[in-house]
């Protein structure tokens, strides 16, 4: 069964980042005060539209991004004190794994050096045993080692190449994963069995993951728990079955209005949207979803909602909740 | 009956690659009628853009097109370039994926809606640009005029999309091809743009076909659905008995494999094993039969053509049709 309330200590902390890019003489708000928890062994989904500080959130966990305030703490550690070799060392235990899987492997490299480098920037010097690893990392992901480990990337389909970058971070036994979408670039057929892999690798080798993605069926495929975002800040969180069956913020049930379904006695609503996302170089006052926001009054500009529990381990920073 | 609109008779597409020939598009037949929409799903490199670029006579300089594209009671592989150039933009027109692709990231919105206008239809430069405005208000653009006068990079990329929908639909076309309209848009515009594509097309009685990788896409708002795998169309049925009963195992999977948002965290997916098979090397029997639960030996052994069993618009090609009613094809 899912885990409904979040333990005491997470094993992953994150306490009200803030991640600001310089753009000229302005400010982009990229992650505006977020904290969120993820225990061990969970999948937390984080789910949002281009632009809405998801993947910079996900950076900003692996201090990629520097935050400008907040804390990332990881098993009761904080990453964002930490510098050089004491986070090198850190992110042996932490992975990322991208969206597009040909552009984050090296053309001139060969698959078998490709996996086995975070070996070597961890310092095994070892051959044998560098070897062992990852021959044992490939045939985990479903591909033949002797096969595979003396070909160059272009020889591999995009669903091949996330195989690759999916045992490339296994190899140092990590314990917790950011997958930053990635199954948006793959095809539908192809997308289920990396799908189907991330799941049967996390079993294998009891990891935890931060699941950023837009597609919200993909993100409810694979996670305990979703988290809502919309321009830098959490809209909800909550277990992944009920957010789903009673979203509380209306973003996440405009979200999930919009996916289009495919069966056709459902007929698509009219797309009750009003509007784009605005700038996150000049964010709405308040409630940042107010500007399309169809229950969004006065208290919405003047107050920012704060996140509160509407249900058992459901949580909106709504003013006017949906029932 | 009327005849057709759009007919597209045995159409094959053969690009020239260092590995051999690539076979885009492997004898196509489909037709349309004005007012209708046709969705095309597929996977990447399925042959549905080929297809498409077919028909609009844009396909790559080296490739080779045989059989007939009839559009409008006329051939357009045997049309000049110069008709066929005051085809396209007017009659047959069209919205690719990357909006940027169409606009011109140096000249005016204002400039480049009112240069398809004027292209076309006889209006001087003040109907021009009234039309224009009224083009930009209809497709759900606020502040229409102001907007005449900005670039494409000051717009977002739902905008663009709008602005490249203005234009294709700027003179009025027959049919608009809309090749991956919203695959670049995040899911709450998508919606949006889908809705205006469906409201254009009721009101203009435009013929359309929107090509799409996602079923969700074609589910609510093509009246047919052909399917494509491997350069072939392996199904093709009005949409809502396709989906009540898909006889292409290939289609059954390929609906399987999508995640659905009623179903339980933690469900394994019915994933396709395997990946399509290389276009420069073609199989002698269905393309699918490798991937295919179903196959037998005959499928690795010849190609099924597309055929009906119980509805005569209901076509598949499969040996080992699934959801058929005991004794019937196969």
């Amino acid at each position: 069964m899912m885990q409904l309330a979040v333990p005491e200590v997470p094993l992953l902390n994150v306490d009200n980042l803030v991640v600001e890019y310089g753009l000229g003489n302005k400010t982009v708000h990229a992650v505006s005060g977020v904290s969120l928890q993820v225990a061990r062994g969970e999948t937390l989904g984080l789910v949002g539209e281009s632009g809405c500080g998801k993947s910079t959130l996900g950076r900003a966990v692996l201090q990629l991004r520097r935050a400008k305030s907040g804390r990332v703490l990881f098993d009761g550690e904080d990453l964002t004190a930490m510098e050089g070799e004491t986070l090198r060392k850190m992110r042996r235990r932490v992975q990322l794994i991208f969206q597009d899987p040909i552009a984050s492997l090296n053309p001139r490299r060969r698959i078998g050096d490709i996996v086995a480098e975070p070996l070597i920037i961890a310092g095994i010097k070892d051959a044998v045993e560098r070897k062992r690893r990852v021959h044992e990392v490939l045939s985990a992901v479903g591909l033949d080692p002797d096969l595979v480990a003396g070909r160059l990337p272009h020889e591999f389909s995009g669903g091949q190449c996330q195989r690759i970058c999916i045992a490339r971070s296994l190899v140092l036994n990590p314990e917790f994963i950011v997958c930053d979408e990635p199954v948006s670039a793959l095809d539908v057929s192809i997308r289920a069995q990396i799908l189907n892999l991330l799941e049967e690798m996390k079993t294998r080798f009891g990891l935890t993951l931060l699941f950023i993605a837009h597609d919200l069926a993909v993100v409810k495929a694979v996670s305990d728990r979703v988290a809502v975002m919309y321009l830098g800040r959490l809209c909800e969180v909550g277990p992944s079955q009920q957010l789903f069956a009673n979203p509380a913020h209306p973003y996440t049930a405009l979200l999930l209005q919009a996916i289009p379904v495919p069966d056709p006695d459902v007929r698509p609503a009219e797309s009750v949207a009003a509007g784009e996302p605005p700038s996150p170089i000049a964010p709405p006052s308040g409630c940042r979803f107010r500007t399309r926001c169809l229950r969004a009054d006065q208290r919405c500009s003047a107050e920012i909602p704060e996140l509160r529990e509407i249900a058992p381990g459901q949580f909106a920073a709504c003013h006017h909740p949906l029932a | 009956m009327s005849s057709p609109l759009l007919t597209i008779a045995d159409v094959a597409v053969e690009l020239p690659t260092p590995r051999g020939n690539l076979r885009a598009v492997d004898h196509v037949d489909l037709s349309l009628e004005a007012g209708r929409t046709l969705g095309i799903v597929g996977e990447s490199g399925c042959g549905k853009t080929m297809l498409s670029r077919a028909v609009l006579q844009l396909l790559p300089k080296k490739a080779k097109l045989t059989g007939r594209v009839m559009f409008d009671g006329q051939d357009l592989a045997r049309l000049a370039p110069e008709s066929l150039r005051r085809l396209r933009g007017r009659d047959l027109a069209v919205v690719f994926q990357d909006p940027m692709t169409s606009l011109n990231p140096v000249l005016t919105i204002g400039t480049q809606l009112m240069e398809t206008i004027q292209e076309h239809l006889e209006l001087d430069a003040p109907e021009a640009r009234k039309r224009s405005i009224e083009l930009l208000a209809a497709v759900g653009i606020p502040a229409p005029e102001q907007r005449l006068t900005q670039y494409p990079h000051q717009c977002s990329g739902g905008m663009r999309q709008r602005i490249a929908i203005a234009i294709a639909l700027s003179c009025e076309p027959k049919l608009l091809i809309a090749d991956e309209p919203t695959t670049a848009l995040d899911v709450t515009i998508q919606a949006q743009i889908l809705d205006l594509l469906a409201r254009e097309q009721r009101r203009r009685h435009m013929a359309m076909i929107i090509i799409t990788h996602d079923l969700g896409v074609v589910a609510g708002r093509a009246d047919e659905v052909a399917v494509m795998y491997a350069g072939r169309v392996v199904e093709r049925a009005p949409t809502s008995a396709l989906f009540k009963r898909m006889h292409m195992p290939y289609t059954e999977a390929l609906l399987a494999a999508i995640p659905k948002l009623d179903a339980a965290p933690h469900t394994p997916l019915p994933a396709i094993s395997g990946r399509p098979p290389d276009p420069t090397r073609p199989l002698r029997g269905c393309s699918f039969a490798p991937r295919c639960r179903y196959a037998t030996g005959r499928c690795h052994e010849a190609k099924p053509a597309l055929t009906s069993a119980e509805m005569p618009d209901h076509l598949y090609a499969c040996f080992h049709p699934i959801q058929l009613a005991e004794g019937v094809g196969a």
